[in-house]
């Protein structure tokens, strides 16, 4: 008994401690004493109930008194401290803040988020197909003909998988996501509005403008009536959403196997405002999508009744949007995934 | 396609601008891809004409001329070209003029051999007009002494490029685009006349054409047999005997230049400017090399040889149609001839081949061959089947006027199976409804017919005749397409029409995949998306066939070996947090064979490094992330990625986790430490990854808040060896039941005061009833029946002291 008052009269030296204590240090005073696991002092108060009754009184009411005071002194220095930080002439309010490491989505995946948003204002929904896709697919059920230097732009890999090539029947990795266009063409009835986001492979090199494997999301409108007035309003109207209200949009004939007529459509440029520069390449005038009306074989070939419904399709890729947008010179950054770019599009340091 | 505007103006007699063409040619459906001006430098160069030319006095090569420029009085200019004359006209750069190539520098007043020479005379190498150094250009023109080179003589030029969609072979030579341009401008187009020096012979006694519907004719002595009907549905041929070969006249040189071709001589000239005029390619080959003389139109041989212009020698198959002598091929049909019958200066007598090919068989001859020419490129996509008398006989007239010759006989024209102009009927009010807006029925006739349609009122229809240099329109709505273009896709309005919503939902894997990125964008990751092909992964990896090289062979199987290399992608940059997460699809070969590959959304992620950032309050290190980060997110993805799995210790020894599906038990995600290729100051790696399932989560349920206070307890255990965490916490909740609200390990110790190979750990257990206030007493009999069971159970004793 008397080691333990010893050690009371012991642990009550570090009172004098505590009115000079910094933060730190008074966290620290706190643990020490009252911690609830390894306070010295609530060792102690746990060692009463062994005691006689005599003994336990004593040192109860003494260790008590003690934890009361303890408890007083700490608050009262706690309350010191706290308003000496809001005393503005002791800190240094330039000093850096406490970070948390920040994380982001890659800016394609904003880009294409951002596209299927709007289409999404528009009446469209999110439609999605695999990626390995059989030839007809890709390319008979979309009016591709065989043999035909329109496949040339979409020169393909093909997998060592199903049956092999020719008859349509052989897997490859699907060129565009216009595959996905016949699949929801053949599972659901019109009227139809889809956008389909998706990755896409093309046999190209990889340098800073191509890539064998790019994102494209394509875009799908059927019902009767739907008319090449509607293409060129819907795909306006999103133009001016996504690039801003001052945007002007252009269309000029182009030439898909699955639409026809073909357009493709173009944006005053966003950098010059359609004067001219580098981006635009003097033109005024950046090339974004491709569309049209959707060919009457590909009904067809998708079990839709051409004379009754009508509809149209278009494609672009946000990639390239990217690049556009924020002036990315070299697609392969996208691929890298270098930490300090993709922070520069998470908004946040890495 | 590279389009000359000269050749255009020509066509269309009439001065084109080139910015207007640019946006004619594109809004016609032909974007231009540049506008490139050809010699523009010649600016300063004037014609001069040569009055005098005395020796030189110290050089005998050289020569001393004097020049009338122009100026007030005659220049000496020393000249060292051996075919300056007095009299003739040449150009010239005076002293001060900028030289032509872009050097920039301009020409100075310098002696020559002790005498002083006042300017240049020019050869056409040194004004880039070609490749003759021998002699000064000699100038066969008018213009007198002083006019300006480029009024004199018509080089300056521009290139218009532009890009031709597959389905346009039309646009693929001069007369289709100025066809186009025609409509647009109200023009009309009409071909140049061909400038021939002595009037050209009239053709027509040995015109038109034989055509025969046999497979086998005689022209002039030779003989032709079209022996593969399919790969050559027309064949006409000429002869034409008694040519001089040699440099085509300037105007030919310069149409061909003007295009980026070179010259080579005049009937090859010829030929090419067809090409690039009509788009028919043409073949002139030497009679006199002809075994037979025969030409013989038939598929090749197995094996077959032939060495063709370029000088390598290919072998062909049965697939190829060759054009053959008597004995062997001498041309590859439509793609390049060979080199011992290709026409040169000992010519005399040539047959002109004028074919059309099955574009097919064209397209996968030069795929096999690995040869693309400018006849292979127009043939694939399909030539003018009907246009082809006509460019060969303007084929026939400029070769004779250029090279001379005669046409004794009227060339022959196998044409087995004749064929008509396709006709397509077409409802007007198919038009407007497709376009939206209504197009009458008199600008549907005036506009098809302004490109060469015929159109002609069929009941309540049109009947359209397509031309036969478009092969693309074969339907109505080709024509819809033809209206909409010449009316101008910019003249259809601009205005919101009501729509129905449609029937599709949206794809729950896409929301799936949104909420994922989200909760591992928050946790402190960057979203990657790197290369999905590389090298094989396992056995179950899908092949490319066709793959671009080696390391690229193969579609991925896991998401994990690209973010490894992405993060040794970063080391390389001196980054040492790398905190990276990719959603991507992942492929494996399917199970029965013949079957396509299996194919599924993976969501993998790599850390290493710091476990946050340094803040200068708490000192300059922080530790590294180490396998409870790597738990941490682990589990983070797969409760949000994959729900109805578990995260268990993985099986086998090593450290890692594993994500359990709990109804069939199969391991559907792991995660663990990583081996890479690390420098020194690189911190561990770890990674996980996870198969991504659509599930539907049902709307998250409230909890009442809690009215009642909690009662806390801490306790340590000591746990023998092979007593895990998970095991004892399983059995205090059990045996304490529900009112044990929640338990979380706080702390874990080994050393003094706990058995060896033991290990202390202690829990901090929080106890509430919602309903009422808890006594201690209870809480304490809920603790120690607790104890007592984990003491049964598993031998866990609470820690002494």
């Amino acid at each position: 008994m008397r080691d333990l008052l010893a050690a009371l009269t012991e642990l009550r030296e570090h009172l004098k401690e505590i009115p000079q204590a910094g933060e730190r240090r008074l966290q620290d005073l706190k643990t020490e004493i009252l911690g609830r696991k390894a306070g010295a002092l609530t060792k102690i108060l746990a060692t009463l109930p062994r005691l006689e009754p005599a003994d336990r009184k004593e040192v109860g009411a003494a260790a008590n008194a003690l934890k009361q005071e303890f408890e007083a002194a700490l608050e009262a220095r706690a309350r010191e401290l706290k308003r000496a930080a809001g005393d503005v002439a002791r800190l240094d309010l330039t000093m850096p803040g406490r970070a948390r490491w920040h994380g982001g989505l890659h800016i394609v995946t904003q880009v294409v988020d951002e596209i299927c948003e709007i289409f999404h204002e528009l009446g469209f929904t999110r439609a999605v197909g695999p990626e390995a896709e059989t030839e007809w697919y890709n390319f008979g059920a979309l009016n591709f003909p065989k043999d035909h230097p329109a496949i040339d732009a979409q020169d393909s890999f093909y997998l060592d998988a199903g049956k092999g090539e020719g008859e349509g029947e052989g897997y490859l990795l699907r060129t565009h996501t216009s595959p996905v266009q016949v699949r929801t063409m053949k599972r659901y009835p019109p009227p139809i509005r889809v956008v389909s986001p998706g990755q896409c492979y093309r046999r190209d090199p990889f340098d800073a403008s191509h890539s064998p494997v790019f994102e494209q999301i394509e875009g799908l409108v059927v019902d009767e009536g739907t008319s090449f007035v509607d293409l060129k309003t819907t795909l306006s109207q999103w133009a001016r959403k996504f690039f801003g209200p001052e945007t002007r949009t252009r269309f000029a004939p182009s030439y898909f196997p699955f639409t026809e007529p073909s357009a493709d459509m173009q944006v005053s440029c966003s950098v010059c405002g359609g004067a001219g520069c580098a981006t635009c390449k003097q033109t005024g005038w950046i090339e974004i999508l491709g569309s049209g009306m959707v060919h009457p074989a590909v009904f067809e070939n998708c079990g839709i009744d051409s004379e009754r419904y009508t509809g149209f399709a278009f494609g672009m890729g946000p990639h390239r949007i990217a690049m556009a947008r924020h002036g990315i010179p070299d697609i392969r950054l996208f691929f890298e995934s270098d930490v300090r770019f993709l922070a520069q599009f998470a908004g946040g340091a890495p | 396609m590279i389009l000359s505007r000269r050749w255009l103006e020509a066509m269309l007699d009439r001065q084109l601008d080139p910015r207007d063409l640019e946006g004619r040619l594109s809004m016609l459906g032909a974007p231009v891809e540049a506008i490139v001006p050809l010699h523009q430098d010649l600016g300063d160069i004037v014609v001069a004409q040569v009055l005098e030319v005395k020796r030189h006095p110290n050089a005998d090569r050289l020569s001393l001329c004097l020049v009338d420029a122009g100026g007030a009085s005659p220049v000496e200019v020393v000249c060292g070209a051996p075919n300056v004359q007095a009299g003739k006209k040449y150009p010239y750069a005076g002293v001060g003029a900028l030289l032509p190539g872009g050097g920039g520098g301009r020409l100075e007043k310098k002696k020559i051999r002790g005498v002083e020479s006042n300017g240049m005379l020019c050869s056409a190498k040194e004004l880039g007009l070609g490749q003759d150094h021998t002699g000064i250009l000699e100038l066969d023109t008018p213009a007198r002494p002083g006019t300006r080179f480029l009024e004199a003589v018509p080089v300056v030029d521009h290139q218009i490029v532009i890009e031709v969609t597959a389905n346009r072979p039309d646009l693929l030579c001069h007369k289709g685009v100025a066809r186009e341009l025609a409509a647009s401008l109200g023009a009309v187009v009409k071909l140049p006349r061909i400038p021939d020096g002595q009037a050209v012979r009239r053709l027509e006694h040995v015109y038109p054409p034989n055509r025969l519907t046999a497979r086998r004719g005689v022209v002039d002595g030779v003989e032709v047999r079209l022996e593969d009907r399919e790969g050559c549905p027309r064949y006409m041929a000429a002869v034409i005997r008694g040519v001089r070969v040699g440099s085509s006249p300037a105007w030919l040189a310069a149409r061909l230049t003007a295009v980026g071709q070179r010259p080579i001589n005049t009937v090859v000239d010829a030929t090419n400017y067809i090409l690039f005029e009509l788009n028919q390619p043409l073949h002139a080959f030497d009679l006199a090399k002809l075994r037979g003389p025969a030409v013989v139109i038939r598929r090749a041989g197995p094996n077959e040889k032939i060495v063709t212009l370029d000088g390598v020698e290919r072998t062909l198959t049965p697939e190829m149609t060759a054009i053959c002598d008597a004995a062997r091929p001498t041309i590859v049909a439509g793609v390049m001839g060979s080199a011992e019958s290709e026409v040169n200066e000992s010519t005399t007598d040539l047959v002109l081949e004028c074919a059309y090919f099955q574009p097919t068989r064209i397209r996968r001859t030069r795929r096999a061959l690995e040869l693309s020419t400018e006849s292979s490129y127009r043939f694939e996509r399909g030539i003018d089947l009907l246009g082809m008398p006509d460019a060969l006989r303007r084929a026939i007239e400029l070769i004779i006027a250029v090279a001379g010759g005669e046409l004794r006989e009227p060339p022959l024209d196998l044409w087995p199976e004749p064929v008509q102009e396709r006709t397509i009927f077409l409802r007007p009010e198919r038009v407007s409804r497709l376009l939206g807006v209504p197009v009458e029925r008199a600008e549907i006739e005036r506009l098809l017919t302004s490109v060469g349609f015929f159109v002609a009122p069929k009941d309540d229809r049109l009947a359209v005749q397509v031309p036969g240099w478009r092969p693309d329109v074969a339907r109505d709505v080709d024509l819809v397409e033809e209206v909409a273009r010449l009316r101008g896709y910019n003249t259809f309005p601009d205005e919101l029409r009501a729509y129905r919503p449609g029937t599709v939902p949206d794809a729950p894997i896409e929301s799936a995949k949104a909420w994922v990125r989200e909760q591992l964008a928050r946790a402190g990751l960057y979203e990657a998306r790197t290369m999905p092909l590389g090298p094989a992964d396992g056995p179950e990896a899908v092949a490319i066939r066709n793959p671009i090289s080696a390391e690229e062979a193969y579609v991925r199987r896991r998401l994990l070996p690209g973010l490894v290399g992405r993060v040794e992608h970063n080391w390389a940059n001196r980054n040492r947090d790398i905190r990276l997460f990719e959603i991507g699809t992942v492929f494996k070969r399917g199970i029965e064979a013949g079957a396509g590959p299996e194919e599924w959304t993976s969501v993998a992620a790599v850390l290493t490094g710091a476990r946050h950032p340094a803040h200068w309050s708490q000192g300059a290190k922080v530790p590294d992330m180490d396998i409870w980060d790597l738990k941490y997110h682990f589990e983070l993805a797969v409760k949000v990625a994959a729900p109805t799995c578990d995260v268990r210790p993985a099986t086998g020894g090593a450290v890692g986790w594993e994500a359990v599906h709990r109804g069939s038990g199969v391991a559907l995600g792991w995660a663990g430490p990583l081996d890479a290729d690390a420098p020194v100051w690189a911190a561990s790696l770890f990674g996980l990854e996870v198969r991504l399932e659509v599930t539907s989560t049902p709307p998250v349920p409230y909890r009442q808040l809690p009215a009642q206070p909690p009662v806390e307890r801490d306790v340590a255990l000591v746990l023998p060896p092979g007593v895990s965490a998970a095991a004892v916490s399983e059995v205090l909740r059990r045996a304490a039941g529900p009112l044990l609200e929640r338990l979380e390990v706080f702390d874990e110790y080994r050393g003094a005061g706990v058995p060896a190979g033991h290990r202390s750990v202690a829990w901090h257990c929080t106890f509430r009833d919602p309903s009422r206030t808890l006594r201690e007493r209870e809480v304490d009999e809920l603790l120690s029946r607790a104890l007592k069971a984990v003491e049964d159970e598993l031998g866990v004793r609470r820690r002494e002291g």
